[in-house]
């Protein structure tokens, strides 16, 4: 429907106006090099010699050497859905038990949330060098005490060890994200009414019960926006894999393949095509993400 | 059955004493009225009973045991809360079988209970209904059944409808009446900050007044039957409180005291008080009280000016202005015809005045004062002084 009324027709125009200068920058931050890596993703462009390339149709995908035919591509994309997988589901437990612990009332409370956010404030590649240093086979400070204590007898390669580096990262990304994980499920506790709490202690409800009944049912959409939010930030993991591990095989995502086809390789079209994979990968999960978010609110609305 | 029994209970927030040296006992099948302007702590006084706040001194016995150290869920009491507080994403069924769910009840008896409760309060077409498909009426009714399949001893209500509209209140308010005749063995404690709600439900009313800037002072102001409090208020604050609109209060000196009479001098104007005279010595400063209800318009010794009318259709509040005095006096009237700048002669009869001592405490009224209850005041009850 079409408003016709003239202030009618002036609020959308006005609305238009204020939201232009958004639209123009996304769609040439965004669009634009979307559109020429998608462009890129179909030519056979070299880093050396940009300007001179062919098209060469769908070959970076499905060709003989094409992305879909390469293990180190699946590798990737398995580390990647492993790591998220991991990642999201740590952070989530852990974030809950956090936010849960926050959500008593105590006079220490401002002070813990101001505390909780450091490990998130701090930048990504700051963070992951501090945790390779502090995981360093040799002189970390992790094997050091886990030495001391007797937990191991020799000294773990965390970051080079084909069994550990996934853990490691795995366990530096729920360092970092747990508490931002913590913070949206604070949010979404304070908005149970605390006279559901009340009612739930008058009629004599277990805590248990109070828990899965009342607040895990009521938190449920935060929560879902909570892990939505991180599976696509993990889904797009790069700094600290990079900074971690380098381009070790057993830990590379599908950000680090990508940036290792485009710019050590200079495989300009077939690092664009990898991109452009993960690009309708992660769109794809956040179609399918918001319409399931979508409903589970819509039915907590109900 | 089961007699609610408080001694010597008060509550602390920190520094702040909300509650102080409370003694009351509440018999079985009572409905009891906690009543009191904001700050008084009628809330925390109900929250206390629920076991949702300790007490920081006192005792509080519920059926002869001690439940200061109780939970809430072992004092068999029901709470329906200000703001309903229903589950919200429960249906209507839900909310009310969740509290017994965890009893160890057979289900065909929570099912039998929450029938029974919903016939009570026509609750038939909601019962799959969410609370937020629900008008603020019917989530009331629904947090009232969830009391009711409790089958508690004491059900408390936490100002249960002041969130509704005028209308819907008054209509409530029958309900609750009708519930409790209906309930008869449950005792009921109700907090409202409404005197009208007080008055047309108490058995009993207990009214509170805020301690603020007053440390020691008793938090009940008043406990008794509603009339009483209406009749024979014990001080000023409760004089002031009950009644609508609230008591004239004119500041006075005490000119000459007889056998059950006392004659007062505000500002030239005297007053015959059918009252004790005990422990009063002329000369001394008092304050004089009449209700609005009481003010004879139309005749008597007195005149005064009219300065503003508000025309209620069923009546008139008339405002006079007193010589000496800085607010107006307030009188009803069923005249709808009294003009502002009117000359109006009035009277205060004897028999409904009240009198203050400084302190604040009335002065004893005798039995012939509450001849009022049986009508309006007449005026040939008129006395000459």
């Amino acid at each position: 429907m079409r408003p016709r009324g003239g202030l009618a027709a002036q609020r959308v125009r006005h609305a238009w106006w204020m939201a232009a200068p958004m639209l123009v920058v996304l769609a040439a931050v965004g669009g634009w090099p979307l559109l020429r890596t998608i462009w890129f993703s179909v030519t056979d462009s070299d880093l050396s010699s940009l300007g001179d390339y062919a098209f060469i149709g769908l070959e970076n995908y499905v060709g003989e050497y094409g992305l879909l035919a390469s293990p180190d591509w699946w590798q990737a994309v398995g580390n990647t859905l492993l790591f998220t997988a991991l990642s999201v589901a740590l952070e989530t437990l852990l974030g809950l038990g956090v936010a849960l612990l926050l959500n008593q009332p105590s006079r220490l409370r401002t002070l813990l949330r101001a505390a909780l956010l450091v490990p998130w404030a701090i930048p990504t590649v700051v963070s992951a060098k501090m945790w390779s240093w502090m995981l360093h086979d040799q002189f970390g400070i992790v094997n050091h005490h886990l030495l001391a204590l007797g937990v191991i007898a020799v000294p773990l390669a965390w970051t080079a060890d084909p069994q550990l580096s996934l853990f490691s990262v795995v366990l530096v990304d729920v360092w970092k994200a747990t508490p931002y994980m913590a913070l949206l499920i604070l949010a979404a506790l304070q908005m149970v009414p605390v006279d559901c709490y009340e009612a739930a202690r008058v009629d004599g409800v277990p805590r248990w019960q109070v828990f899965r009944r009342i607040t895990l049912p009521l938190i449920m959409p935060g929560l879902l926006v909570a892990m939505i939010f991180r599976t696509l930030d993990a889904l797009r993991v790069f700094d600290l894999i990079y900074v971690m591990t380098s381009n070790s095989r057993d830990t590379q995502s599908m950000s680090v393949f990508v940036r290792e086809q485009l710019i050590d390789f200079g495989l300009v079209g077939y690092g664009s095509a990898a991109a452009t994979c993960l690009f309708f990968m992660i769109a794809l999960l956040s179609i399918v993400a918001m319409g399931l978010l979508g409903k589970t609110v819509e039915r907590a609305a109900r | 059955m089961s007699r609610i029994e408080l001694r010597g209970v008060s509550k602390d927030f920190g520094n702040t004493p909300v509650l102080n040296d409370i003694d009351l006992s509440i018999s079985p099948g009572e409905f009891c009225v906690f009543v009191g302007p904001s700050g008084c702590g009628k809330s925390t006084l109900l929250r206390l009973l629920a076991g949702l706040e300790d007490p920081s001194a006192g005792e509080i016995e519920i059926d002869g045991v001690l439940v200061n150290h109780l939970p809430p869920a072992r004092r068999n009491v029901a709470m329906v809360f200000q703001s309903y507080a229903l589950y919200p994403h429960m249906s209507v069924h839900q909310n009310m079988a969740f509290g017994l769910q965890h009893r160890k009840l057979p289900s065909d008896e929570i099912e039998r209970r929450i029938a029974d409760a919903v016939r009570i309060l026509q609750l038939d077409s909601l019962l799959q209904r969410r609370p937020r498909e629900l008008s603020g009426g019917q989530r009331q009714r629904v947090a009232i059944a969830r009391a009711i399949v409790r089958q508690p001893k004491v059900f408390l209500f936490d100002e249960p409808l002041s969130n509704l509209d005028a209308a819907l209140r008054v209509h409530t308010r029958l309900e609750i009446a009708r519930l409790h005749r209906a309930l008869g063995s449950a005792s009921m404690v109700y907090v409202t900050h409404d005197q009208v709600e007080a008055m047309t439900l108490a058995d009993r009313i207990v009214l509170l007044q805020p301690l603020a800037g007053r440390r020691g002072a008793p938090s009940v102001a008043q406990a008794g039957p509603p009339l009483d409090l209406y009749h024979h208020p014990a001080n000023r604050f409760v004089a002031g409180f009950i009644g609508s609109p609230a008591m004239n209060f004119v500041d006075a000196r005490v000119k000459s005291l007889g056998d059950e009479q006392v004659v007062a001098d505000a500002s030239g104007m005297l007053c015959a008080a059918r009252l004790s005279s005990q422990g009063l010595t002329p000369g001394e400063p008092v304050t004089l009280g009449i209700r609005p209800e009481h003010v004879v318009l139309g005749q008597g010794p007195q005149r005064a000016r009219v300065s503003h009318v508000e025309r209620l259709g069923e009546l008139s509040h008339v405002y006079l202005d007193l010589p000496g005095a800085s607010t107006p006096l307030l009188a009803k009237s069923p005249r709808d015809d009294i003009a502002i700048g009117e000359l109006l002669a009035f009277d205060f009869p004897a028999q409904v005045m009240h009198l203050f001592r400084s302190d604040g405490v009335a002065q004893a009224r005798g039995a012939a004062c509450t001849a009022t209850r049986s009508g309006r005041v007449k005026s040939q009850w008129y006395e000459p002084s």
